[in-house]
């Protein structure tokens, strides 16, 4: 489940964003006291696969009232286990993924992230491990990549970031490739100081 | 494990030859064998006899020489013992024809082989093969020599895992007129797999293209085998089969479902260099290319034709291939015009596509293919050559191949293959320069060299 993955990729390295996994409602409004606003909540759910399928995502919290009634609409989906409740990062949704193939072992995939990631499947599949010029011809082939160099005016990505966070993941993979079948981290969210992991799942191996 | 004696040996021994049923796989290997090719030959069968006036062994331990290969077509339970005797008997390596084993589900016995093969370091190809072809030493092919098409000698090498597609591209490469160095099926890859051969054939010297027909790799294999052509100092290719498998399996991950089996062997292939054939056509343009050429490009086109329109298909495949094509300055206009015959100064369209009109002769031709030759704003010259206008003549491939020979870049044309043109293909490619049977062809045999790696 996400608090766990997001926690080994923690110790893996990556920038995760600052969260508590709220039992009850006390501890997520004490969360937002420390932390302020916007924040996001998440359902912890062992039977949600995707989160947002079961409604499980509410984004642009802002308000203690709006914390309350998400934490009420999460409580309801089938398997609650708490909330994650998490500070708000703006940027670029990328997927950043590996997967143990049979026949070439550790493979990363780099692409255009978000919900609609298998309809667009604007994706680079490189094996693992990966140098950092592999990560910036992955980006090369990426067909948003005008989104990552600053589309309309926008702050571009900061490559030098991203470059060490993909080959830090795909050294991570080749770590525990013994243990895990597939890793998303989608989305990984970029913009021009960092690269959060903004939600994360890690598929370990049966047996 | 030394490859030598089973690639090439003076001396073979063929077991399972039937003193009664000519067709019989090993009697096709023995008699094409015994009559067209200089290797030393000899027939085994336990119970001795003659065979098209032969005398046959009863052992391969009564054969009066060392032997350096064996091949065995005798039913796969008998095999592991004749293996065991062709390593007692110091045999070199062999192909074991033989099919029933893994392929069959009888995996334990395949097992068996190639345990006993590995402790003994005695290399051997298949089971469940075709075995090996190298034109004028040996043939393994179990296919009457009257029924199958043997390309030119040259210097692709070409590794199957089917027998068939292995026969199956021998006759495109003839047709297409890319020369085979050595082919190998190697079946059930119980003991030579991709891999070694690719370490083999990077040192095999009459190979400069290692060709691979792959189906499928083993666990990790593929991790090995793109290692290994990074290393190989020889651009390698691989045409994939079983493309579209596993689609429709339910996966736990966005990452499994983007990374299907395919799409990460065509990934992994690209990044380590490998060049991956979509098709058969590509397959075979790609080697002609190769074969002719160990130059990469960057892709600088420049188009030469007789025709507008063939110009203008070629333009657009180019951009579809990620070829460039440059548009020239003024001053290599200004060059080649100078060259040009005074009666199509004023018609041809000096710009890329280098339009020299259906009133162009050979002159023509040679002048603008030399001037663009010498001139660094192109790095690969496309010849889109009409050999039914009428100022051209049979001896233009040959005076272009030499335009080639003396300045040394990239010539590659395209001529209707048909017989009343042979002469002009012949006049290329005899001479080094690939022809494409169609302009796409043509365009795919640029985009080889822009992608091969090693080159």
């Amino acid at each position: 489940m996400e608090p766990a993955a997001k926690g080994l990729l923690r110790e893996a390295g990556m920038d995760c964003p600052d969260f508590v996994w709220a039992r009850d409602l006390g501890q997520a409004l004490g969360f937002a006291t420390q932390k302020g606003f916007p924040l996001v909540a998440k359902v912890v759910s062992p039977k949600a696969m995707h989160k947002s399928d079961v409604g499980g995502v509410i984004t642009g919290i802002n308000s203690m009232q709006e914390l309350r009634d998400a934490y009420s609409t999460l409580s309801r989906i089938d398997g609650f286990a708490g909330a994650i409740v998490e500070e708000t990062v703006q940027g670029i949704e990328l997927i950043l993924g590996a997967n143990i193939d049979f026949q070439f072992g550790p493979v990363v995939i780099l692409g255009m992230g978000g919900v609609a990631v298998e309809i667009y499947n604007d994706t680079i599949i490189r094996m693992a491990p990966l140098k950092e010029k592999d990560v910036d011809s992955m980006v090369q082939g990426l067909r948003g990549r005008p989104l990552l160099e600053g589309f309309r005016g926008k702050q571009p990505v900061n490559m030098e970031v991203l470059r060490k966070a993909v080959v830090r993941f795909s050294r991570f993979v080749v770590d525990i490739q013994g243990y895990m079948e597939s890793i998303d981290i989608n989305p990984l969210i970029c913009n021009s100081k960092r690269c959060v992991v903004a939600d994360a799942r890690i598929v370990l191996k049966k047996e | 494990m030394d490859f030598n004696p089973l690639f090439y040996p003076e001396s073979m021994a063929v077991i399972g030859v039937s003193l009664t049923h000519d067709r019989h796989p090993a009697n096709v290997i023995f008699s094409k064998n015994l009559l067209r090719y200089p290797v030393r030959i000899y027939g085994v069968n336990p119970k001795g006899g003659v065979y098209m006036g032969q005398k046959i062994y009863k052992a391969i331990s009564d054969v009066p020489e060392r032997v350096d290969l064996a091949v065995i077509a005798v039913k796969a339970d008998v095999v592991p013992v004749v293996l065991e005797q062709c390593i007692a008997a110091r045999v070199g390596g062999a192909v074991i024809i033989s099919g029933g084993f893994a392929e069959t589900g009888r995996a334990e016995l395949q097992r068996q082989c190639t345990s006993m093969a590995k402790r003994a370091g005695f290399p051997f190809v298949g089971p469940n093969c075709l075995g090996i072809y190298i034109p004028s030493r040996v043939d393994t092919l179990f296919l009457p020599t009257e029924r199958i098409i043997r390309p030119e000698v040259g210097n692709v090498a070409l590794v199957s895992q089917s027998g068939g597609v292995l026969v199956d591209q021998m006759l495109r490469f003839a047709e297409e007129d890319v020369g085979l160095s050595i082919g190998i099926s190697i079946g059930n890859k119980a003991v030579i797999r991709e891999t070694d051969l690719i370490d083999y054939l990077g040192r095999h010297e009459p190979t400069r293209v290692i060709v691979f027909y792959i189906e499928g790799f083993g666990e990790n294999e593929g991790r090995r085998f793109v290692h290994a052509a990074w290393g190989c100092p020889k651009p390698v290719i691989v045409l994939k089969s079983g493309k579209s498998s596993r689609g429709a399996l339910a996966v736990s991950s966005h990452t499994a479902a983007l990374a299907g089996d395919y799409a990460v062997f065509s990934a992994c292939l690209s990044q380590f260099g490998v060049i991956e054939a979509k098709s058969e056509s590509e397959l075979v343009a790609f080697c002609e290319a190769l074969s002719c050429y160990q130059k990469s490009i960057i892709g600088k086109i420049a188009i030469v034709t007789g025709s507008g329109g063939h110009g203008a298909l070629a333009v657009d495949l180019c951009s579809k291939f990620g070829l460039g094509v440059p548009g020239f300055s003024n001053e290599l206009r200004e060059r080649i015009r100078q060259r040009l015959s005074t009666s199509i100064r004023s018609i041809a369209s000096l710009a890329n596509p280098l339009d020299l009109t259906g009133s162009a002769v050979d002159d023509d031709f040679v002048e603008a293919v030399a001037e663009l030759s010498r001139n660094e704003e192109v790095d690969c010259i496309l010849l889109l050559l009409l050999p039914y206008l009428p100022g051209i003549t049979a001896d233009i491939g040959a005076r272009l191949s030499a335009v080639y020979r003396r300045e040394g870049k990239p010539l590659i044309a395209y001529v209707p293959h048909e017989d009343k043109y042979m002469m002009i293909i012949e006049g290329f490619e005899l001479n080094g320069i690939p022809v494409a049977p169609s302009v796409e062809s043509s365009i795919l045999m640029a985009s080889a060299l822009k992608r091969c790696q090693v080159c």
